[in-house]
């Protein structure tokens, strides 16, 4: 029994973490059309400055949480006005070939300042070491934190997409960028807004991911996998679609992870091709027409 | 009675909440030309998308020669025999002229399934592609680029690629649109020698008038999705709901 | 002379140049310039789907790599020769091809790119997991190429005879290649690059012109990934990983995908490029993407389209 709480936990923690993956995901597709394959390069590198910002400069975990992210947002502000930019309104596949150029130099980036090796990162002291819960299971204070920010993240989320009014803005725009022109909507300053915000949103992932796995330089290459089938599965630019992938993942790896470890590694790929073949524009998704 | 080209039962298309096309009837005999007039987002162009496999209805059937169409996707529509134009030019602008309507034969004839010919040497496609844009008087067009050419020629190459595919039944959205009066009386007088030809059924949506009047056999009006009058020039000239509703925000 | 002239001439000269390589360069360019041409037809391959047919494929090395261990495999296990090998190389890397094609062309471009990237490394990850048939992470070595095939005896341990079979290959596909893209089949996809909705218009399933196009560039890059294998002595998880399907991105662009030889000469760009860089300095990863990402934003056209196309504005 407790085996099962525990692989249900670890659904939990692995979905929500990736949920908030890839949301930052979505919505840069929602506004600009494209995947931005760097966006596992972009949780990576906030994985590896939250690593530098405690380890190196002291900084405390809350305090890493908050500069780390921001650095990351503004690396992606430069990305946007320095490349993205130009090439806005060329076809896509000059937006995605640019964005798969920043994977390849940010990957490479990481592994010249940080080395090829592993890093680990401490949890902050109150969430270290495990708890008791009910039903005698023995978890870790920290994954725990995690599902609680998880689930704190999307109410944030959902607030700021259904009651906010940058989040109708941005709705907006990804339904209909001339539109939201003509009503004076500065689509440029909303679409680098986005992309910082996903990038943020990314980095806001690896900083807490950090203190839970291993910092490596392959990391990046891991998530952005991982978020593209929790976005297929979901369906493109689907906001609850997002969640419903990522949950299906995190049962996968954590079920699968426990009952079924030989294919284990196979098993999303599976589901997304099931996916692909019944329901090709996922689960909840409205996007993609051929 | 032959049987009509067109048989359309309650045909129509939701989005959400909103009916962007609500129960069209309507039956289109074989060579007629059949114009379909309203304001902008009145449906004619979702009504085309609905004709030619671009949308699928949310309700109703179509029916073409007496087999049913409905939902079936564009490419399958189109080897029965209908072919559609688009209100953007919707051509190979990086190809030139002739080898925009080549593609459209290509299809056609089945060649696209060679994978060891010389496509620049396939005389048999050039010839008829050069005899079509013969008729279309842009014969001279055949070998510059698609995207160079002025507006009109645009239409013009439209028109052409919408005819190589030897359709029986043309879905003409707003073919003169954006034409010089010069270019639409040209357009115009090709499009009534090609209806006299007798091989093809026309639908043309349209919102210059004495083009409408000048080639339909019959008119459908429609507004805010629905049929709003069907009939011959004469009898839409005259409905009252016709001149309440469009006639008068046209002029 | 005219431009055509000018094309052949310089298409003999290069073809000679190529011939006599072993004897008129030092012993290092051999090396070079089989690399060179294995890639440029893998580079080719993707320019396939890419510059003909305008699907972004991220996942291309799949292909390469299946041909590499079904090589590497046979020669190992069964001792086959070369040619049937490279036979079953472009038969894996087509299967392969089509399999993951036919998940990845249902929608449009976007999903298109992201699915080729991870069906790639799913690919990458089950050839780097399964020890027991792939060797895992180590990879399949320790085999030798012993003969050609069809009774011709010549020593394929010798980089220049091995050089020269491969140029024979690469030329020969080469040639079926270029017959490709200028059929009627060809066309067809360049139309559905420019315009694929007015292709479905003229009555043709694009879905199944794309899959099958996705699936001859399959064969090819299966091939290039048959001939790789000897040459490197080995068949390794990494000729999978999307790093190694950048290559081929990279290649097209730098040439220029409007050309059937862009690619070539991307290859030749790349590699010359890279053996330069790898000596100065360990981040050739960081070089590839920033030379990308200044191709992409200001020579979109690559090193032919900076050449030719200025000579066709001025006509």
């Amino acid at each position: 029994m407790t085996g099962i709480a525990a692989a249900l936990l670890n659904s939990l923690d692995i979905g929500l973490l990736l949920f908030i993956i890839a949301v930052g995901l979505n919505i840069v597709f929602g506004v600009l059309n494209i995947i931005n394959f760097a966006h596992g390069a972009l949780y990576m590198l906030g994985a590896y400055l939250g690593y530098s910002c405690m380890n190196q400069l002291g900084m405390p975990f809350w305090l890493a949480l908050a500069v780390a992210p921001l650095a990351v947002a503004a690396l992606a502000v430069l990305v946007d006005r320095g490349m993205l930019r130009f090439i806005y309104q060329r076809e896509i596949s000059d937006s995605l070939l640019l964005t798969f150029a920043l994977l390849l130099v940010l990957n490479e980036a990481v592994r010249m300042i940080w080395g090829t090796g592993i890093h680990v990162v401490e949890p902050p002291a109150p969430l270290q070491g495990t708890i008791v819960l009910p039903g005698g299971l023995n978890y870790p204070r920290y994954s725990l934190f995690v599902i609680a920010a998880g689930l704190l993240a999307l109410a944030a989320l959902w607030l700021l997409f259904n009651r906010t009014r940058l989040g109708k803005i941005m709705r907006a725009a990804s339904l209909d960028r001339d539109m939201a022109q003509l009503l004076c909507i500065n689509t440029r300053r909303v679409v680098t807004c986005v992309f910082a915000f996903g990038a943020w949103l990314a980095a806001m992932g690896g900083v807490v991911a950090a203190p839970m796995r291993a910092i490596d330089p392959g990391m990046g290459d891991k998530i952005i996998i991982e978020s593209f089938i929790v976005v297929v599965i979901g369906g493109l630019g689907s906001f609850p679609g997002a969640l419903l992938g990522a949950v299906a993942l995190g049962l996968m790896h954590g079920l699968g992870g426990r009952f079924l470890p030989d294919v284990n590694l196979v098993l999303p790929f599976i589901g997304m091709a099931l996916v692909l073949l019944l329901k090709p524009h996922g689960l909840m998704g409205t996007g993609g027409k051929a | 009675m032959s049987q009509p080209i067109l048989q359309i039962e309650d045909l129509g298309k939701r989005f959400g909440g909103v009916a962007a096309v609500a129960d069209i009837s309507l039956q289109v005999a074989e060579r007629e030309t059949l114009a379909i007039i309203g304001p902008n987002g009145a449906g004619k162009t979702t009504f085309y998308n609905l004709l030619s496999g671009r949308m699928r209805p949310t309700t109703g059937r179509v029916v073409l020669a007496g087999q049913d169409i409905t939902g079936l996707p564009p490419h399958r529509i189109s080897r029965l025999g209908v072919s559609r134009s688009f209100q953007i030019n919707n051509i190979f602008t990086e190809m030139t002229v002739r080898e925009n309507v080549e593609v459209a034969l290509t299809a056609l004839r089945g060649d696209s399934r060679r994978w060891f010919n010389l496509a620049s040497a396939n005389r048999p496609v050039q010839q008829d592609a050069e005899a079509l844009l013969e008729r279309l008087s842009i014969a001279e067009l055949a070998h510059r680029r698609a995207g160079t050419i002025s507006y009109g020629d645009k239409r013009l190459l439209e028109i052409a690629v919408v005819l190589a595919t030897e359709p029986r039944l043309v879905l003409l959205d707003e073919p003169t649109a954006g034409m010089t009066p010069d270019e639409t009386r040209r357009v115009t007088a090709l499009i009534r020698s090609l209806a006299a030809s007798g091989q093809y059924t026309f639908l043309i949506t349209e919102h210059d008038m004495e083009v409408v009047f000048n080639l339909a056999d019959r008119i459908l009006v429609m507004h805010r999705g629905r049929q709003l009058a069907l009939g011959t020039p004469d009898e839409v000239r005259r409905d009252p709901e016709v001149r309440k509703a469009y006639l008068g925000e046209e002029e | 002379m005219n431009s055509k002239t000018y094309g052949a001439v310089a298409l003999a000269l290069v073809a000679a140049g190529l011939v006599a390589l072993p004897w008129i360069a030092p012993y290092f360019y051999i090396f070079i310039a089989t690399e060179v041409l294995i890639l440029g037809l893998f580079a080719a391959s993707f320019n396939l789907i890419f510059g003909y047919t305008g699907m972004l494929s991220f996942g291309h090395a799949a292909f390469f790599g299946a041909g590499a261990y079904a090589t590497a495999m046979l020669l190992l296990w069964l001792e086959w020769p070369l040619l049937g090998c490279l036979v079953v190389a472009t038969a894996a890397g087509a299967l392969l091809a089509l399999v993951i094609g036919f998940f990845s062309v249902r929608l449009n471009e976007v999903y298109f790119s992201m699915l080729t990237l991870a069906f790639g490394m799913m690919a990458y990850s089950v050839v780097h997991q399964w020890r027991s048939v792939t060797n895992g992470s180590d990879g399949i070595s320790g085999f030798s190429v012993l003969g050609l095939g069809l009774g011709i005896d010549i020593p394929l341990g010798d980089p220049s005879v091995y050089y020269h079979v491969v140029l024979a290959c690469v030329a020969l596909a080469a040639a079926v290649l270029y017959r490709i893209c200028r059929s009627s089949f060809g066309l067809m996809l360049r139309a559905i690059r420019q315009n694929a909705e007015r292709v479905a218009f003229c009555g043709l399933d694009v879905r199944r012109y794309r899959l099958a196009a996705f699936t001859v560039a399959g064969a090819f890059a299966g091939l290039a990934g048959g001939l790789i294998a000897p040459f490197l002595r080995i068949a390794s998880p990494e000729m999978m990983h999307w790093s190694m399907s950048a290559e081929p991105v990279l290649m097209s662009i730098l040439g220029g995908t409007g050309y059937f030889l862009g690619p070539f000469l991307g290859a030749a760009v790349f590699v010359l490029l890279e053996t330069w860089i790898t000596s100065i300095t360990q981040a050739w990863m960081l070089v590839l993407g920033i030379v990308l990402a200044l191709m992409v934003m200001f020579f979109r056209h690559g090193v032919l389209g900076a050449l030719l196309d200025r000579r066709r504005e001025s006509k």
